[in-house]
């Protein structure tokens, strides 16, 4: 098992590899750059700072030093935040990023297979119905819908939510944002446990544990539930990524200071750095949240083996 | 012997006179369709309707609440009427409303020009001013004009917008959008699709390897570099959406077209000689058909969100052009003083995708009755 994981690890590196590259060349063909703002620079203030900067050097130069940096875990200056560099920011907004992430997350899990179990062992009866209307619901409606109607109803006519804010991680300024990021998630886990649920009950293993006389307790949650939860665990690895790299939308509209902002901005001022440090951010969370997906598959299935 | 009743011959339905058949039985996805091709009426001939032009300003009327009555309500009219004479630079000296117009005295250190009359037609509240009465050194003028009657059944914006012709002709907007993105979508995917799985091997190999990569990639990094690259363009918007989207629809073609090669009806075709050209009309393609057509109806309410995320980013569809994602956008920041701006548009905005998803789970049912 350690094995692969190193293995695993091993073929991260050249995948990175390929996404730093083509995100690199990418946004520097996109036309414009940096210190183009719609203010103008005086041209002497603009040339030193790209002097400054190394923006000057040819671009295969500047590929080869982004490398090298980000080899020794640097990931340069921010060229639109010059205070910070882009380790400081993802630094100061990461952890918050990935604790709404985790929380929405978590709930999400939770309650979305216990919803899509219900569903499962209730086919089409009346709670069946009403966790598929929920989960049309939830899956139907935009999160930049969602926000905004948790911030009217819960913020303004009941007063019980602050509108937005971080307000230092109180955990009251932290119930709306993640409400937002797990809705549309408890929507699709529990469509995905529904039908994953319903095909386990009809396999053989289960009917014979039926007439082995196992309680219906011991039938569900010990036998069918382990092969239920697979599409679950599959699905969760690419959605942890997204979720805990931060979302643009209810980053924005519950003006909270996490790195989901950051590549719209970055790569609408021509950040390069910053787009960068964001993709690779990014990147590694997938690739990190897939390995882990494929070891937690082999403990839960043991027909999965990896040597 | 028994007599055996020969039936008739049972006429055959077709796959798509059956499938029609299946959809129909299927209330939620025809109350839908129902409502879709409402909801596409209302939104290309509406804004034609409606008495307001999406861009006129009202500026009487900024942020004023939905109301199925007729604007000016009664205090309006005086804060109007105050407005407008603040403008001709004199003093109100009485007022009163008769009937629908309105007599105003107006008195000036200096002579009252006649000309300010033109001071109430402008303003949104009044039109149609006279003058009544003038007194003989000039510095009193009695003019009378009449209230305009208007109706914002859904309000108005920060501007003074009558929000129901934006959201009809964001609605326009979104829906076209939604549905050419969604054919150039389909189009690139099906091209690209086919193309590799009935070339096969190594050409298929590097095109799907391709398809890989730009899955690869972050979603929102492709997006945002495709609106870099093509610039806040309205008509360029949905060439990039639907240059992102069509990912999905070139793998579920190719694995079609690569299974439909190996069925016997095919093969069987080929052995007897039919050419290439001839089996891919008569088999090849109305078995993609279907699988298109479902994707396709799930593939627009997708555009639709993807228009108005961008839109809501301020890098889709640019004022004084609106779409449901832009109007969203603005409802979203002034929830707390206008939440009709949030409230009509998400309504639209949801309930068209509620039944685009509703139409489109119809169709796989009736289009592929083995995937229920």
């Amino acid at each position: 098992m350690l094995l692969y994981v190193f293995r695993r690890l091993l073929t991260a590196i050249p995948t990175l590899f390929v996404i730093v590259t083509l995100a690199f060349f990418l946004i520097r063909v996109a036309p414009g750059g940096p210190f183009n703002q719609e203010r103008g620079l005086s041209p002497v203030i603009k040339a030193n700072l790209e002097a400054q900067f190394g923006l000057n050097d040819p671009l295969w130069q500047q590929y080869l030093n982004y490398l090298n940096n980000l080899l020794h875990g640097n990931f340069g200056p921010s060229y639109n935040m010059p205070d910070f560099t882009v380790g400081e920011l993802f630094a100061k907004g990461l952890p918050i990023s990935i604790q709404l992430g985790t929380s929405a997350l978590i709930l999400a899990l939770i309650l979305g297979s216990t919803l899509g179990v219900i569903a499962a062992l209730n086919q089409n009866r009346r709670a069946d119905y009403s966790v598929i209307a929920l989960a049309a619901a939830g899956s139907t409606i935009p999160t930049f819908v969602i926000a905004p109607i948790i911030q009217l109803v819960f913020g303004l006519s009941w007063k019980l939510l602050p509108i937005g804010g971080w307000g230092d991680g109180a955990l009251i300024n932290k119930v709306g944002p993640v409400l937002t990021l797990a809705l549309p998630q408890i929507a699709i886990i529990a469509r995905l446990m529904r039908g994953s649920m319903i095909e386990s009950m009809r396999s053989h293993h289960i009917r014979t544990a039926r007439a082995l006389g196992l309680s219906e307790w011991s039938v569900v949650v010990k036998h069918a539930l382990r092969g239920a939860v697979l599409p679950i665990i599959s699905y969760a690895g690419p959605t942890a990524a997204a979720l805990l790299t931060g979302s643009v939308i209810v980053e924005t509209i519950f003006a909270i200071p996490g790195v989901g902002r950051y590549f719209v901005e970055a790569a609408l001022n021509r950040d390069y750095t910053l787009v960068m440090g964001t993709v690779v951010m990014i990147a590694i969370f997938t690739i990190l949240f897939n390995l882990i997906v494929d070891v937690l598959y082999a403990f839960v299935d043991p027909r999965v083996r990896y040597d | 012997m028994t007599d055996v009743a020969i039936a008739a011959p049972v006429a055959g339905r077709s796959f798509w006179g059956d499938a029609w058949a299946r959809l129909k039985s299927n209330k939620a996805a025809m109350v839908s369709l129902f409502y879709l091709a409402l909801m596409a009426l209302v939104c290309v001939v509406g804004p034609n309707l409606v008495p307001h032009n999406y861009t006129t300003i009202y500026a009487d009327y900024v942020r004023t609440p939905p109301s199925l009555s007729a604007y000016p309500k009664a205090d309006m009219i005086e804060s109007a009427l105050r407005d407008a004479v603040k403008r001709m630079r004199v003093d109100i000296d009485e007022w009163h409303q008769d009937g629908d117009r309105v007599f105003v005295t107006v008195q000036g250190s200096k002579p009252v020009d006649e000309r300010s009359t033109r001071y109430l037609d402008r303003s949104d509240t009044f039109h149609d001013t006279r003058i009544e009465n003038k007194s003989d050194d000039g510095l009193k003028l009695t003019m009378s004009a009449s209230v305009k009657q208007q109706y914002f059944l859904f309000g108005t914006d920060n501007t003074g917008r009558d929000l129901l012709s934006r959201t009809l002709m964001a609605g326009r907007v979104s829906l076209a959008i939604g549905l050419l993105a969604g054919i150039v979508a389909v189009a690139i995917g099906v091209i690209y699709g086919a193309t590799a799985g009935f070339i096969g091997g190594k050409t298929d190999e590097v095109m799907m390897r391709i398809v890989d990569v730009l899955y690869s990639l972050p979603f929102i990094f492709f997006v945002i570099m495709l609106v870099v690259f093509f610039g806040r363009n309205f008509v360029l918007m949905f060439l990039a959406v639907g240059a992102v989207l069509w990912l999905d629809m070139a793998r579920i073609v190719r694995g079609q077209a690569l299974s439909l090669r190996r069925q016997e009806y095919v093969q069987a075709a080929e052995a007897l000689g039919v050419t290439r050209g001839g089996i891919l009309v008569r088999h090849i393609v109305p078995n993609l058909l279907g699988v298109v057509v479902i994707y396709m109806t799930l593939l627009v309410p997708q555009v639709i969100i993807l228009e108005s995320f961008l839109s809501f980013l301020g890098l889709g569809v640019q004022e004084p052009m609106t779409s449901w994602g832009v109007l969203i956008s603005t409802g979203a920041k002034n929830i707390g003083t206008a939440n009709w701006l949030l409230l009509f548009p998400a309504f639209f905005l949801v309930t068209t995708l509620f039944a685009l998803n509703f139409v489109g789970d119809g169709l796989r049912d009736a289009l592929d009755p083995k995937d229920r």
